[in-house]
């Protein structure tokens, strides 16, 4: 019989370990997935992971690899300031959406002025808007404790009808023939968010990311504000004898994660998406979620996973293209990554023991 | 009493890096009442639980009215006859008594049938109950009534009893012996775990005495003084704390008219709650758990905000001070729950130490952390108060309870505090590390500062305190100078005089 | 704009319809709180069960096996946050959001190859001379077995928590599980037990959702039920009679704005359709300002971890 016994202290050596383990599983895994659905294994995988990165089309994946990774890592990181407060905000795939809603409207307001200050005004709406999104079930809990987790995503099913209901009134292309979604922001020179550095993929929502990832960094290991938030998490009782205010910190991370996730949204309507329109939204805010528990909620961790997320996305686009593999089979690859995640963290924490279980 | 009931034969049970049992044996007969006696850690509970079922022996045998003896789970247990009330009951609060009672019970009859046996067996032995209350609303007292009434109704050979009076007001503890003598005369062994040397001399016939998991001895505790007790249980003789009368100074902190609501569904609010403390003096608050106490001390930190005027500190009000700006004046409080309230379990002591010391230590500079300050202030109170670990890296979870609590006493002790409030400071702490404590409180008082001391040990208060004042259903008794008390009294203001006769008890 | 095409007794026998899917994951759900777990999964499990019922009995042509394979899919599935929630001690809400995840993902792989095909069509159970009372019979009398079977449920669910042994063992888990443990019961056990049958719920509302309510298969048809499932569980107070009245609450205000689409209503269809969300949001909080009497209801542990002490 296996059991588990806790170490008197959490293991770093298996806490940096666990998520190369759980890719690894995963790999393994998805594998047999992909054999079971008539894909030579060795080929899916090696197309998923290894091509975009080394093969004869790199030049054209590795800029798409910053591209994908930005959005991702940018909402990650507020998710994980949560998540590590314990306080679950699973609805950044609302505040995301609502944050290029407001963006791209301010953005689409002043067409066709070509003021300097339009895309930076973008900036601020985007962040806003995810902000005032988030501010909903922050308010919420505050003030008469409602739970989070289940209004910040059913306010995501709001925001997709509200995505819908502007990309065919509000925000529709005028000169767009009745077709919904609106006007392409690229190719508004002054609202759009194009590459810094041509065909690296790097633009400014790649910017602000690794921004967000310094800021989050310093914040968690050097402030106060941040030892509070890990207080809050590890043990909510002992938090409130040190002084820490709960409500503040609900405000600040529920606040923090929406307003990135707003810039994620922004950034992308502006930039590699370009318009507003009923499936703008691809999913980012909740593979997100993943991103960060791979990251073991740690700014540099969030870092790389939000890379590798971005990798099996393009890998698997290119699946989807060269091998015919279903584009479903790389969300349930993701998915089953959470799950290895999960089930090898024990280790971090517990011991496996062969031998007798107590009477119990 | 020459036939044996229970044989426990070389029972050894090694923990990772600890030997909790090391071949223990011992005998009980029938109709006894056996004192299993040791301190905090000798290994009386892991011993227990093997007796219940609840943990297995490494090696050893048991055997039970003559028979071998290997409960796999507690319903063996209980199937052979054996019961057990626990220290910290296994109750659940919102469920009534009648619920509680079956789930203890192997064949519970249906609940109508069961009501009514709650009700009779509750009059044969003068512990009424009602079996229709949730137990979230029962006294300490009654709670204990229904883990009693449970094993009575399985007509138990052996009835094991876990630290039955650490819940008790003195008379409550009366009312108790009577029951338990009672059973004895009717032929039911009891096995009963204990620290408390004068208890056991007064009910029990044999004691077998644990210390770091062995047995030291077997002995009569009416033949026996507690001072030789006590050697058998610590092993040297603890000096007891030593303490410099001195004339108590300002009032510190002047509390008046304090009422808070219960911190859960089932807790006990402060009704009008009056209290002041001067510098250099101890004020002990007793009572037993759950009649306030958390609250108090959440009042006092500033976890909890009261109402205006109801704190003044050096005449200052600071009823709505957080726990931050009452630390920056001098108010420090230590918890009673040291892992994840008074500590965080998985975060380092260097972390820990930065918990409350924040503010007065200087361990935040412009809103940025200070590690090397704090793992400094960190090492100082390893230092100063001997907490036993390698580092300040070690996490709080990875210490003993004793060592633990000494880190959170110190942390709060090396703040200088004007007036400093501690909630159970020695609960579940070995016999040395509590001296050390209670010394470090009289020291405080001694360099001036005022300090409370909220504890359910009697003995503890009556030791350090110069003033006593007890907790009863959220309101709190007038403080009396300790010289000159008596347990009766002290026994009287705990029950706080209203429910002190065994049939009133359940009104 | 035309309302008199809105017929109540119509009304009334749909909103049972719709609310049937939600009924059976949130009484699941109700069962699996009570135990002490919470499983934020519902999403996942109803979506599995929704594409494992509709693939069952697209290939062999009989709706009650795919009923049976749905609960199969859906237990399977919960099992999976079982072992990582109790043995292997895994935080429950990410564990409960890896469900939902995986289970978007998987269903949608499996559900490729039946985009298009229709299931084997479901009959209606005849009650009899009841089904042919004028108005009553259509709205309560004329339904599938399913819709029955969820209200049996209910009650038996009611009826096992409050009168059985084993629902009073299943609440004394929930309630502490150091004391149920202490006690000699199987902790891990019982909650396993309790969330297997938390995901044959899920699976079977799902189920009903793919091959009856709809019926068809389409990626993430789910559409947010189990999180409205789990929102229902909350404003119950955990009692399963409320369940009920949250569930048909829910499909009232599901049908009512369908119906009010249908008849051309001047407001927007976005806004209408987002209705259900937002009513959701507002039940809960009204549930959580009324605290007290409903925190005294909710599972003590609930969500706490529990390792077995040595």
């Amino acid at each position: 019989m296996i059991r588990l016994e806790r170490r008197p202290q959490a293991s770093r050596l298996w806490a940096a370990a666990t998520p190369l383990v759980a890719v690894a599983l995963t790999m393994v895994a998805g594998s047999a997935l992909f054999g079971f659905l008539g894909k030579d294994p060795f080929i899916s995988i090696r197309t998923i992971f290894w091509d975009p990165l080394f093969g004869e089309f790199a030049w054209y994946y590795r800029g798409q690899l910053l591209v994908k990774a930005g959005p991702l890592i940018l909402i990650a990181i507020g998710l994980s300031l949560g998540f590590r407060a314990g306080i679950w905000n699973i609805g950044a795939e609302g505040q995301y959406i609502v944050g290029a809603i407001c963006g791209a409207g301010v953005g689409l307001a002043f067409y066709p002025a070509g003021f300097w200050f339009i895309f930076p005004l973008m900036i601020v709406a985007g962040a806003i808007g995810g902000f005032a999104w988030a501010m909903i079930p922050a308010v919420l809990k505050v003030w008469f404790n409602t739970n989070e987790i289940l209004v910040s995503l059913l306010l995501v099913y709001v925001a997709e009808q509200l995505l819908a209901s502007v990309s065919l009134g509000l925000l529709r292309n005028p000169d767009g023939a009745g077709f919904p979604g609106s006007r392409n922001l690229r190719q508004y020179e002054a609202a759009s968010n194009a590459e810094i550095i041509a065909g690296t993929g790097i633009h400014w929502g790649v910017v602000t990311a690794l921004l967000a990832v310094i800021f989050a960094y310093v914040l968690l290991s050097r402030h106060m504000l941040g030892y509070q938030i890990r207080l809050a998490g590890a043990s909510p009782r002992a938090a409130r004898f040190a002084g820490v205010r709960p409500n503040l910190l609900i405000v600040f991370c529920l606040g923090a994660g929406g307003a990135l996730a707003g810039l994620a949204g922004l950034f992308e309507v502006s930039g590699p998406s370009g318009q507003i329109s009923i499936d703008f939204n691809s999913g980012y805010g909740f593979t997100a979620i993943i991103v960060a528990f791979l990251g073991r909620l740690h700014p540099i961790g969030i870092l790389l996973a939000g890379l590798l997320l971005a990798l099996t996305f393009i890998g698997g686009e290119a699946a989807q293209a060269n091998l015919g593999l279903p584009a479903s089979a790389i969300q349930a690859f993701q998915g089953m990554l959470l799950f290895f995640l999960l089930a090898v963290d024990v280790l971090a924490s517990y011991r496996i023991r062969l031998g007798s279980p107590e009477a119990a | 009493m020459t036939d044996t009931l229970l044989a426990v034969d070389g029972l050894t049970k090694t923990y990772p890096g600890v030997v909790a049992n090391d071949n223990v044996s011992f005998s009980i007969a029938p109709g006894e009442v056996h004192a299993l006696l040791g301190e905090n850690g000798a290994g009386k509970s892991t011993l227990v639980k093997m007796v219940y079922g609840l943990v297995r022996p490494d090696s050893g045998r048991m055997e039970f009215a003559g028979s071998p003896y290997e409960p796999a789970s507690p319903h063996s247990a209980r199937a052979s006859g054996i019961t057990m009330v626990f220290q910290h009951f296994s109750l659940f609060e919102a469920l009534n008594v009648a619920e509680n009672i079956a789930l203890g019970m192997e064949n519970p009859p249906p609940q109508r049938k069961l009501a009514k046996r709650i009700r009779e067996v509750g009059k044969a032995f003068g512990l009424p109950l009602s079996p229709d209350r949730l137990v979230g609303e029962l006294s300490a007292g009654e709670r204990q009534r229904v883990e009693i009434i449970r094993c009575l109704l399985q007509d138990p050979k052996l009835l094991i009893m876990d630290e039955p009076t650490s819940v008790l007001t003195p008379q409550e503890v009366e009312i108790l012996f009577e029951t338990l003598r009672r059973l004895r005369a009717e032929g039911t062994a009891i096995l009963y775990i204990s620290h408390k040397l004068e208890e056991i001399r007064k009910l029990c016939d044999r004691a077998t005495v644990l210390r770091e998991g062995r047995v030291t001895g077997i002995c009569q505790p009416s033949a026996e003084s507690v001072r030789s007790m006590a050697e058998m249980m610590v092993g040297s003789t603890l000096k007891t704390p030593s303490r410099r009368p001195g004339t108590p100074g300002a009032t510190v902190l002047d509390v008046a008219a304090l009422s808070v609501a219960p911190a859960s569904p089932f807790g006990t609010g402060l009704k009008d709650v009056g209290l002041d403390v001067r510098s250099g003096e101890i004020l002990g608050i007793g009572g037993v758990a759950g009649n306030g106490q958390d609250e108090l001390l959440a009042a006092l930190s500033g976890e909890v905000r009261v109402v205006r005027g109801a704190l003044r500190f050096h005449g200052n009000d600071i009823g709505n001070f957080g726990p931050v700006a009452r630390r920056r004046l001098g108010l420090l409080a230590a918890p009673e729950e040291r892992l994840g309230h008074a500590a965080v379990p998985d975060m380092s002591l260097t972390e820990n130490a930065l918990l409350t010391g924040a503010v007065r230590e200087g361990l935040v500079g412009r809103g940025f952390l200070r590690w090397n300050r704090a793992r400094a202030f960190a090492k100082r109170i390893i230092s100063a108060f001997d907490v036993r670990t390698p580092g300040p890296a070690s996490a709080a979870r990875s210490l003993s309870g004793g060592n633990l609590q000494k880190f959170v006493i110190g942390r709060e002790i090396l703040q200088r505090p004007a007036c400093l409030v501690v909630n159970q400071p020695t609960w579940g702490v070995d016999a040395a590390a509590a001296a050390a404590i209670r010394q470090a409180l009289l020291d405080l008082a001694a360099e001036g500062a005022a300090v409370i001391v909220i504890s359910q040990d009697l003995d503890e208060l009556v030791e350090i305190s110069d003033r006593f004042a007890a907790l009863n259903g959220g309101r709190l008794s007038d403080a009396r100078q300790v010289a000159g008390l008596t347990m009766d009294e002290i026994g009287l203001m705990m029950g706080g005089a209203h429910d002190l006769a065994p049939g009133n008890a359940a009104a | 704009m035309d309302l008199s095409v809105i017929n109540p007794a119509v009304l009334a026998a749909s909103l049972m319809v719709a609310a049937t899917p939600i009924l059976l994951a949130a009484i699941g759900e109700l069962v699996v709180e009570k135990s002490g777990v919470l499983n934020l999964g519902v999403e996942g499990m109803m979506i599995i069960g929704a594409v494992s019922g509709y693939a069952v009995s697209v290939n062999t042509g009989s709706v009650f096996l795919g009923f049976v394979g749905a609960v199969v899919g859906g237990a399977m599935l919960a099992l999976v946050f079982g072992v990582l929630t109790q043995v292997l001690l895994s935080n429950q809400v990410a564990s409960g959001l890896a469900l939902t995840l995986f289970g978007l993902g998987l269903s949608a792989l499996i559900g490729e190859s039946y985009l298009m095909v229709r299931p084997p069509p479901v009959g209606d159970l005849s009650l009899g001379p009841l089904a042919d009372i004028p108005g009553l019979g259509k709205m309560l009398f004329r339904h599938d077995v399913i819709v029955y079977l969820s209200l049996a449920l209910v009650g038996g669910v009611w009826a096992f928590l409050r009168y059985s042994r084993w629902g009073l063992i299943l609440r004394a888990v929930g309630e502490s599980h150091d004391a149920a443990h202490a006690l000699g019961y199987k902790v891990i056990r019982v909650r396993l037990a309790a969330i297997a049958f938390g995901g044959a719920c899920a699976g079977l509302g799902g189920a009903y959702l793919s091959l009856i309510r709809v019926p068809q298969w389409t990626e993430g048809m789910t559409a947010g039920a189990g999180w409205i499932a789990l929102a229902i569980v909350v404003f119950s107070s955990w009692k399963p009679v409320w369940v009920l009245v949250g569930a048909y609450l829910f499909g009232g205000v599901a049908v009512l704005q369908l119906n009010l689409q249908a008849a051309g209503v001047e407001v927007p269809v976005e806004y209408l359709s987002m209705s259900p969300y937002l009513i959701t949001i507002l039940v809960l909080i009204i549930m959580s300002t009324g605290r007290g009497r409903s925190a005294l209801n909710a599972p003590a542990d609930l969500g706490r971890p529990f390792h077995a002490p040595a």
